[in-house]
Order: C-alpha cells, then sequence, then structure tokens
C-alpha cells in the first residue's frame, strides 16, 4: 500500500513532463517541417541536419547535455525543466517527419484545385492543406504520445521524481523487492491504454474525412 | 577552440572505449533478442490458443515496459528474488527482451508480407509445413522485414546508454565520470554526442540505402 502510494506521487509529475514536452515540440516541428518542404535547398538541408541530429543523439544524452552542460555554466535549470526541454526537443525532430509525412499525403490536386479556385499559398495552405494533413497525423501523433509517455521515464536519470524514480527509491529504501516496479510498469500501460484506444478510434473517423 | 581540441584529444580514447561497449552491448542484445523475437512472431500465430496468448502477452510485456523501467527491474529489483547479475549481464538481459517485444512485431509484419500463395505452392509440393516455415516464408519474411530490424538496431544502440544507470561502463557513463572530474561537462557530453551521430548516421543512411536495394524487387 505504502509502495502504491509512493509509485502514485509520481503520476502528475510524469504526466506534466510529457505533455509540456510533447506541446514543446509540436510548436517547435512545425518550423522544421517547413524548412524541410522549402523550396530554398540551403535550408532544406538546414532542417534535415537538424533533425537527422536531433534524432541521432540518444534521448538521455541530450538531457544531460542540456542539465549538466548548460545547466552548470550558462543557465541555471531546474531538473524537470531540462527535462520538459531535452524531450521537447526530441519530439520536434519526430514529429517533424511526422507533419511532413502528413502535408504529403494529402493529395497534389487539393493544391491544383484552391489554385484553380484563385486561393494563395498560404491560404491554401492554411484552409484547405494543413486541416487535412493534420487529420492524416494525428493517429502517428498519438502513437509518438505513448511512446514519449514512456521515454519520460529517463528524466529519472536527472533526478526528477517521477513514477520509475519513486519506484526504484521505494525498491531500495524499503527492500520492497520487485513490487514496486510491478506497480509502475501496470500504470504504465494503465496511462496508455486510453491513449492507444483513442487512436485506433480517431484514426478511422478522420481518415474518412480526407479527399483521396 | 585549440584548448576544446587538445582536451578532446585527451578524452577521445576513454570515451571509445566506452564506445566499444556501447557497441558491444547493441550486439549482445540484437543476437539474444531477435531470435526470441522470431520464435514470439511464429508462436503468435500458432494455432493453439493458449500459445498464442501467452506470445501475445510476453510482446506486450517486452514493448509495453520501458526500457529503462526493464533496466531497473532486472538490476534492482531480481536480487531480491535471489537472482543477482552483473550490470553488464542485467543490462544484456534486459534490453534482449525489448528487443524481442518490438522485432517479434516487425517479424510478424515481414512474415505476413509474404504472399499466401507461396506457403499454397509449398504445400502442392508436398512440403511439410515447417520446411515451408524455414525454406520459404521465413527467409523471404526476414528479407522484408531487414530495413525495419535496422532501424530499431539504431533506437537499441541509442538505448544502451540507459544502461548508464546501472552503472555499466559506457560512453555515457565515461563522459560523465570525465564531466565529474574536470566540470567541463558540457565539452565532454559535446564530444560523446558527437560519437554517438558517428555511429547512429551512417546507420541511419545505409538503413535507408537497404530499403531502396530491397523494395526495387518487391
Amino acid at each position: 500500500m505504502e509502495v502504491l502510494e509512493a509509485v502514485l506521487l509520481g503520476v502528475p509529475v510524469t504526466l506534466l513532463v510529457t505533455v509540456a514536452a510533447l506541446a514543446l515540440g509540436a510548436v517547435l516541428a512545425v518550423p522544421l517541417a517547413a524548412a524541410r518542404r522549402s523550396r530554398v535547398v540551403p535550408l532544406r538541408w538546414l532542417g534535415r541536419v537538424v533533425i537527422d541530429v536531433v534524432r541521432g543523439i540518444p534521448p538521455v544524452v541530450w538531457l544531460f547535455l542540456i542539465f549538466f552542460g548548460l545547466g552548470r555554466d550558462l543557465i541555471r535549470l531546474e531538473p524537470i525543466e531540462a527535462g520538459i526541454i531535452g524531450l521537447g526537443v526530441i519530439s520536434a525532430g519526430y514529429l517533424a517527419e511526422i507533419y511532413r509525412g502528413g502535408l504529403s499525403a494529402v493529395h497534389a490536386g487539393q493544391w491544383e484545385a484552391a489554385s484553380a479556385l484563385g486561393m494563395g499559398g498560404t491560404d491554401t495552405l492554411v484552409r484547405v492543406v494543413a486541416p487535412q494533413a493534420f487529420r492524416v497525423s494525428l493517429p502517428a501523433v498519438t502513437t509518438y504520445a505513448i511512446s514519449l509517455l514512456k521515454d519520460s521515464t529517463i528524466v529519472s536519470a536527472i533526478g526528477v521524481s517521477e513514477i520509475l524514480f519513486r519506484a526504484t527509491q521505494s525498491a531500495r529504501s524499503t527492500g520492497a523487492g520487485l513490487t514496486p516496479f510491478f506497480v509502475a510498469a501496470a500504470v504504465y500501460i494503465l496511462l496508455s491504454a486510453p491513449l492507444a484506444w483513442l487512436s485506433r478510434g480517431l484514426d478511422a473517423r478522420l481518415r474518412a474525412r480526407v479527399a483521396r | 577552440m585549440t584548448g576544446l581540441l587538445t582536451s578532446w584529444g585527451e578524452w577521445l580514447p576513454r570515451l571509445l572505449e566506452g564506445l566499444v561497449t556501447s557497441v558491444e552491448l547493441t550486439a549482445a542484445s540484437l543476437l539474444l533478442g531477435i531470435p526470441l523475437g522470431l520464435v514470439l512472431a511464429l508462436l503468435s500465430s500458432s494455432r493453439t490458443r493458449a500459445v498464442r496468448w501467452a506470445a501475445i502477452a510476453l510482446v506486450e510485456i517486452g514493448r509495453g515496459t520501458p526500457a529503462l523501467v526493464m533496466l531497473q527491474f532486472v538490476y534492482y529489483g531480481l536480487p531480491s528474488a535471489g537472482l543477482s547479475l552483473t550490470a553488464f549481464v542485467s543490462a544484456v538481459a534486459a534490453l534482449s527482451l525489448t528487443t524481442a517485444g518490438y522485432t517479434s512485431e516487425i517479424l510478424r509484419g515481414g512474415l505476413q508480407a509474404v504472399p499466401a500463395g507461396e506457403t499454397e505452392a509449398a504445400g502442392a509440393l508436398g512440403m511439410s509445413h515447417r520446411d515451408t516455415l524455414r525454406f520459404v516464408v521465413v527467409p523471404q519474411g526476414v528479407r522484408i522485414a531487414l530495413p525495419s530490424l535496422m532501424g530499431f538496431a539504431i533506437l537499441i544502440f541509442q538505448a544502451t546508454s540507459l544502461t548508464f544507470t546501472i552503472s555499466v561502463v559506457e560512453l555515457l557513463s565515461q563522459a560523465y565520470s570525465i564531466g565529474a572530474a574536470t566540470f567541463r561537462y558540457l565539452d565532454v557530453l559535446v564530444l560523446a554526442g558527437l560519437l554517438y551521430l558517428a555511429v547512429t548516421i551512417p546507420a541511419g543512411l545505409l538503413t535507408n540505402r537497404t530499403e531502396r536495394r530491397l523494395s526495387r524487387h518487391l
């Protein structure tokens, strides 16, 4: 019972880190995806390099770079801030590729039709293409959110007291052995199940509203 | 700038030593995890319901549990159940389980992508079910799954950095201890990041090339 209480105290922290990182990533990913599809070649390359670097370095290494690297010398960061920024940057890399996939999934005829109706480039993107791209990418985004929920365990490495941090702590201090880990695993499964269910439901509904 | 390069030169041997450990961990986890994943993939389409359910449960546990939870569970949890493993062995055990969970889904996709006509043709030629799997379905299924498996291998290589938390002396752990000794965390962690990139970016390019080459024949 004590173990359960200890682990549950970590749930709000895990949710905060996941949601904040996802929100940060969702915003940062927009310019990245735009750069990736830009007509300007150097910009396209820059976008690609940034995404490859963000995704090529392991998440924990990013957290250490931000928390110990930047946090020691340049700006003081709390562990949870460093965790959110780190996971947010990584999310931006992955979400940018998801957005890009969504944009290219929208049929070229949609651009042509909008232009035949006399709509400008920005207008077409904002009012015709982006809403459909959003519907196409949402299932991929929820899948990513589930994996981010699990990846958020790594912020325990810089001392954020989320679910895993508390489970390990109670395993070491109370001698409760395996129980805290089973509880932690069960909590992660319980948290990700509704997301998975939502993703499956949304997928079918949203796909029906995309022109092909 | 030259000061930074001199320090990098000084630290590089230790970091490379760590990188070798990371690569060894990756190789060991893949060598144990992928065959286990293949077995689980085959069992999860077994005709016996109990076997099928057991295999699916194992896969879901392997995929659903974060790699870090698996690591901490094996290293800090199992000793209380009477099983103490060294850090390196714990790391291999935990990462292999994660690998098995993910690759079994990848391989299942590959096996299902083999056209049913192949199995029927093998049956018409009088091949047994086992021989059909071994000589017809598995070789082609693995080939189809190869690019995804390579992509997953890159992810597992990145995940080896998590074993730092159970005191395996791999690349991140070496970088961190150099940082703790010199208080130059940023400098040494940037070099560590570059070393990770030196593996993951070429590996990513190779994966893309393999994907293009293999899809030519489909």
